[in-house]
C-alpha cells in the first residue's frame, strides 16, 4: 500500500503535467491561434532549442548574478546575526532596520538602486536585499535556541566566548542557518529578476528577466514563455541543490534530516 | 558570572569537600527559590538532597557548581592546588543527558577536555579511560540519537568522569529510566564511587534512590528549600540487591519517608 503511494506521489505530479501539456496544446490547434496571443507547448519547446544561443547567455548572467546575491546575503546574514547575538545593543539599534528593508517590496527600491549604483551593482544588491533576511532571522532564532543545561555546561567548564559560539551557537543554529539558505536561494533569484526588470525597461541588461521585458516590446510571445519555463527550472534547481545540502549536513544528526 | 569561593583553607582544614553557609536563592521574580541553608558534606561522601519538585535542591546544586549565585550566604568548594592538563574540580550531570546531538560520543565526552585544551594524546587516554568506566567503550563512533536513554545518560557521566573531578554533582539524573535500568546504573555509580573516591552530592526526589545511594540522606521542605531532616544510612559496604531487599532498606526508607511526608503536605492540589 505505501509503496503504491509513494508511486503515486511521483506518478501523480507527472501526470497532471502532461494532461496540462496535452490540453494546451490541443485548444491552441482546434482554435488556431497565433502564437504571438498564446503559443503552443510545441513552440515553445522549439524556441528554447532555436533561440538557445541567447537565451543560454541570459541564464548564465541570471544565475551568476542570483549566486552573488545569494553568498551575500548567506554571508550578510549569518555575520550581522552573530554580532547580534553577541551584542545586545546592537541588536536593539539595528534589527527594525533589516525588517523595515525586509517589509518595504524590492521592486520599489529597484528603480532607487539603479539610479545610485552602476546595473551590475543595483542587481546584487537587489538579490542580497531580498535574500539576507530570512537567513538572519533564522540565524538569531537557531542561535537562541541553545540547550539551556548544555549553556550551563559550558559555563561550567569556563567556555570563553569564542568557544561557546563555535562548539555550541554555531552547531545548535546549523539546522536554521540551512534552513534559512533554502529560502534565500529562491529569493535570491527573485531579487536578480525583480532589479533586472526594474533596469530592463531602462535600456540595459542582459538576463533573463530582462529577455522577457524585451520579447514582451517585440510580442516575441513564445520566447517570452521559453525565458520563464527557464527561470523556473533554475528555480527548482536551485531549491534542490540546498535542499541536498542541508540534507548531506544534517543526516547523521538532525530529526529533518532522518 | 562569578563562581563560588574555591577556598583552600577552612574547608579544607575540617575536610570538607563543599560547605554552604546561610545560602539563599530569590530569583529576579522575586520567588525564593531556596534557603537559608547550612550544608556541610565530607570529602569522599555520597550525599543525597531529597525532597519535593521545585524544592530548590537543584538550586543549591547549581550553586555548589557555580552555575549562578546566590543572593546571600557563602558557598565553599574546596578542589586539589595541582590543576594538571584539562583536569576540572567539578564534574556535573543534568537530568537530561544533555548531549550535543551533532557530535559523535567520543567528542561530547572530550568536550571539557577541549574547553580546557587539553594536549591530545592526553585526551585519548582520558576519554578511552572514561568511556570504559561507564562500560561503552565500544560506542566512541556512535552518536546520541542512535543511543537508548539509559546509554546516552551514561555518556553523560563518562563526560563528567573525563576531567577527573573531586567532586561530582548529579541533578536527578536517572529520573527519566525505567526501574530496572535504573537499578543497574545505580549499582554501576556506587562501584565508580567506591573505585574513585569522589564526593557526590544526588539530586532525587526518590526515597528508596536515596537511601539505597547515600552515606547520607538530606530532606528538604518544599519552597524555600531549607533542611528539615538528615539520616544517615549505616550498612554493610558493598551495598548490592541484598541490601535492597533488606529489612534494614525497608527500615531507612519508612523513616525517611515519614521524614518527607511534610514536605508534601502543602502541596496536595499539586
Amino acid at each position: 500500500m505505501s509503496s503504491l503511494q509513494n508511486i503515486g506521489r511521483m506518478l501523480l505530479p507527472v501526470v497532471v503535467l502532461a494532461a496540462g501539456l496535452a490540453l494546451w496544446e490541443f485548444v491552441v490547434r482546434v482554435n488556431d491561434i497565433q502564437p504571438y496571443v498564446l503559443p503552443s507547448p510545441t513552440t515553445v519547446f522549439q524556441t528554447l532549442v532555436s533561440d538557445w544561443p541567447v537565451l543560454s547567455e541570459s541564464l548564465g548572467v541570471t544565475l551568476l548574478t542570483t549566486l552573488e546575491g545569494f553568498i551575500a546575503a548567506a554571508v550578510g546574514g549569518v555575520a550581522l546575526a552573530l554580532v547580534f547575538n553577541q551584542s545586545k545593543w546592537l541588536e536593539y539599534s539595528l534589527f527594525p532596520y533589516a525588517v523595515i528593508l525586509q517589509v518595504t517590496p524590492v521592486i520599489a527600491i529597484a528603480p532607487l538602486l539603479l539610479i545610485y549604483l552602476s546595473q551590475q551593482t543595483a542587481v546584487i544588491v537587489c538579490a542580497w536585499i531580498v535574500g539576507f533576511f530570512p537567513v538572519l532571522s533564522n540565524t538569531t532564532l537557531g542561535l537562541n535556541s541553545v540547550d539551556r543545561n548544555l549553556a550551563g555546561l559550558f559555563q561550567l567548564y569556563g567556555a570563553s566566548r569564542l568557544q561557546t559560539l563555535r562548539y555550541l551557537k554555531l552547531p545548535a543554529a546549523l539546522p536554521f542557518i540551512l534552513g534559512g539558505l533554502r529560502i534565500a536561494g529562491g529569493l535570491s533569484l527573485i531579487g536578480a529578476v525583480v532589479a533586472e526588470i526594474a533596469a530592463g525597461t531602462a535600456g540595459a541588461g542582459s538576463g533573463l528577466a530582462f529577455r522577457i521585458a524585451e520579447s514582451g516590446y517585440r510580442l516575441n510571445i513564445p520566447r517570452m514563455f521559453a525565458a520563464l519555463l527557464l527561470l523556473s527550472v533554475a528555480g527548482i534547481v536551485i531549491y534542490g541543490l540546498l535542499a541536498l545540502v542541508s540534507h548531506l549536513v544534517l543526516r547523521r544528526w538532525h530529526e529533518s534530516a532522518l | 558570572m562569578a563562581g563560588p569561593a574555591l577556598s583552600e583553607t577552612d574547608s579544607d582544614a575540617a575536610g570538607l569537600a563543599v560547605r554552604l553557609r546561610a545560602v539563599s536563592k530569590t530569583y529576579d521574580n522575586g520567588v525564593t527559590a531556596l534557603g537559608p541553608l547550612d550544608l556541610d558534606v565530607a570529602k569522599g561522601d555520597f550525599v543525597s538532597l531529597l525532597g519535593p519538585s521545585g524544592c530548590g535542591k537543584s538550586t543549591a546544586l547549581r550553586l555548589i557548581a557555580g552555575l549562578g549565585t546566590p543572593s546571600a550566604g557563602t558557598v565553599s568548594v574546596s578542589h586539589r592546588a595541582t590543576k594538571a592538563d584539562g583536569r576540572h574540580p567539578i564534574g556535573f550531570v543534568f537530568q537530561e543527558p544533555t548531549l550535543m546531538p551533532w557530535a559523535s560520543v567520543r567528542d561530547n565526552v572530550c568536550l571539557p577536555l577541549k574547553l580546557a585544551h587539553a594536549a591530545p594524546a592526553e585526551a585519548d587516554r582520558r576519554i578511552e579511560e572514561a568511556l570504559a568506566q561507564v562500560g561503552l567503550a565500544e560506542f566512541a563512533g556512535a552518536y546520541p540519537r542512535e543511543l537508548s536513554g539509559g546509554m546516552k545518560m551514561r555518556i553523560s557521566l563518562a563526560r563528567a568522569l573525563v576531567t577527573d573531578p573531586d567532586i561530582l554533582l548529579l541533578d536527578e539524573p536517572f529520573a527519566a529510566l525505567d526501574e530496572i535500568t535504573r537499578f543497574r546504573l545505580n549499582d554501576d555509580l556506587l562501584s565508580l564511587w567506591r573505585k574513585l573516591h569522589k564526593t557526590v552530592i544526588f539530586v532525587t526526589h526518590s526515597v528508596f534512590e536515596s537511601v539505597y545511594l547515600s552515606q547520607r540522606v538530606i530532606v528538604m521542605t518544599a519552597r524555600p528549600g531549607s533542611i528539615s531532616a538528615e539520616f544517615r544510612i549505616a550498612t554493610a559496604e558493598p551495598r548490592g540487591e541484598a541490601f535492597r531487599t533488606s529489612a534494614d532498606y525497608a527500615g531507612y526508607c519508612r523513616e525517611v519517608s515519614n521524614a518527607l511526608a511534610p514536605s508534601y503536605s502543602g502541596q496536595r492540589s499539586a
